[in-house]
């Protein structure tokens, strides 16, 4: 984006006269430059994962976790700037947990996803708020199955059967598109997953960084939960063997 | 505090009110569900209406009938010396219209919301809720019943204090207790529809006939995938079972004298004079 706000980027309700809102494009820059974000729908369940750069080697390892579970059946990861995708997530279990209460059934991805939207664009109509600076996936299993989608900073939306947001979300979206989606399962996924983290990731650029996997399958009975970190690790180090292997067959 | 629970009356009929004395059930089958009602309205002992539809249109796959019963143990309560007619109360008609129609508000929104008709469940669960918050002031026992796509034809009772049960058949208002019996010995699993429609014409005419605030004519519904076909069983067709014998006969011409007495068949114990 070479453009320059020239005077009509400082508030989000002004349009620019080419009919753009600058700060929402900013907003969406900052979701854009930080870590990696990967989502995968598969045939029995989904997967969550994110790429947690390691800003202290002081951080307890496995503390601090950035996907959340908006219902028991519904998991989110968001890149950008962590307390707004907190706060959205804050907002998404409000909008679960009414809807349950008033219908008595767990909601439904479609219907969950259009109300976070909702909250989201409502940012981008104000001059007294800023847009959220997070790009987000959120996934789960309702009675329609397995459902993914990606909500950015505008408030738009869109369904997937996989997608990455943060950095290195091309190169990630380009090893997903390699996988067989129609045919993928939740095991399958989570090695997958694992592997296109640690290509996209560069240690020497970004320094180490902590992998966090959740998931739901048939191992969970349709809950949103962390991937066991035994089969974490095992799916971290065959993404390291295979990325040694590629590197060797260069 | 536990004077404002002492204030609570939930099963108290309201001085004026219409009562609705009732036999309502409704019977899920395979591939659908059917429901029925008696047609009476009464206040006091007048009938106010005689072909009244309590059968409510609730979403295109979902009706529900209504009624509201005080306990029966206000019959006897010492506390209650005068007694409702029928030892039952009955939620006004204007307060039953009222719940169905806030449900039936609902029902849409989910519909244009989620592009989609809203379950069976969905819309028993907002009855249930309203029942439940308002126990205070409501006395309505309500079943719903529907298909949808998910789980095919369902029943849902929602008694007084606002619960929620799903059942394979449920009965409700004051000539229900009267036929309690015969649908647990009827009732069979996997019944065919016209079967089902048989099992409620005939329960409702065996409570009608005993139930002194229920009468009239038979209403039902019967919801399928395909839609909702409403039957109307008039008064003078309702099915027929024992009515009582005569138990008097006079032996005139046997003795010549205008004497009455038992027909062999009855037991010694009975009087007659």
């Amino acid at each position: 984006m070479s453009s320059i706000g020239t005077g009509y980027d400082l508030s989000v309700s002004t349009y620019s006269p080419d009919g753009r809102l600058f700060q929402v494009e900013y907003a969406a820059k900052a979701a854009e430059n930080a870590g990696l974000s990967i989502g995968l729908k598969c045939t029995d369940g989904i997967v969550l994962a994110v790429e947690k750069i390691v800003q202290s080697k002081l951080l307890v390892k496995g503390a601090n976790r950035r996907i959340m579970s908006l219902d028991n059946h519904v998991g989110m990861v968001s890149s950008g700037l962590l307390a707004d995708g907190r706060h959205l997530a804050k907002r998404g279990r409000e909008e679960a947990q009414s809807y349950r209460d008033q219908y008595g059934a767990p909601m439904t991805l479609k219907a969950l996803i259009e109300r976070v939207a909702m909250y989201e664009h409502a940012y981008t109509c104000y001059g007294s708020v800023r847009p959220f600076g997070i790009s987000t996936i959120m996934a789960g299993v309702d009675k329609t199955g397995p459902q993914l989608y990606v909500v950015e900073p505008s408030g738009s939306y869109y369904g997937y059967r996989a997608s990455a947001v943060g950095k290195g979300k091309q190169l990630a979206k380009t090893e997903l598109e390699k996988l067989d989606l129609s045919t993928i399962t939740v095991k399958q996924g989570v090695m997958e997953v694992a592997r296109i983290a640690h290509l996209v990731h560069d240690d020497n650029k970004e320094g180490n960084f902590e992998l966090e996997m959740t998931w739901i399958g048939p191992e969970t009975k349709g809950f949103h939960e962390h991937v066991p970190s035994q089969l974490l690790q095992e799916a971290e180090e065959a993404a390291k063997r295979a990325l040694e292997e590629a590197m060797e067959e260069d | 505090m536990a004077d404002m629970i002492n204030t609570v009356n939930m099963e108290r009929l309201k001085k004026g009110e219409v009562n609705l004395g009732t036999s309502i059930m409704a019977v899920a089958f395979e591939g659908g569900v059917v429901l029925g009602a008696d047609s009476r309205t009464t206040t006091g002992s007048y009938i106010a209406n005689r072909v009244t539809d309590k059968l409510t249109h609730i979403h295109d796959r979902v009706y529900c009938c209504r009624s509201g019963s005080a306990a029966d143990t206000q019959r006897f309560s010492a506390s209650a010396p005068k007694v409702n007619i029928d030892g039952f109360a009955f939620l006004p008609f204007g307060t039953r219209q009222a719940v169905a129609d806030i449900v039936h508000y609902h029902a849409q929104f989910y519909a244009a919301q989620h592009d989609s008709r809203p379950p069976v469940h969905t819309i028993a669960s907002l009855f249930q809720s309203l029942c439940y918050e308002n126990k205070d002031r409501l006395s309505a026992g309500i079943i719903v019943a529907g298909w949808d796509e998910e789980q095919g034809g369902q029943v849902y009772n929602i008694p007084l204090g606002g619960g929620i049960f799903r059942q394979p058949w449920s009965i409700g208002g004051s000539g229900s207790t009267y036929v309690y019996g015969y649908c647990d010995a009827t009732y069979k699993e996997g019944m065919s529809e016209d079967e089902t429609v048989n099992f409620v014409r005939n329960t409702l005419a065996l409570a009608m006939a005993r139930d002194g605030s229920s009468g009239g004519c038979i209403r039902m519904c019967v919801i399928t995938k395909g839609g909702v076909r409403r039957i109307f069983v008039p008064g003078n067709e309702l099915p027929k079972f024992w009515e009582g014998a005569e138990l008097i006969e006079t032996k005139r011409a046997i003795s010549g004298k205008p004497e009455m007495s038992l027909p062999a068949t009855a037991g010694e114990g009975m009087v007659v004079q």
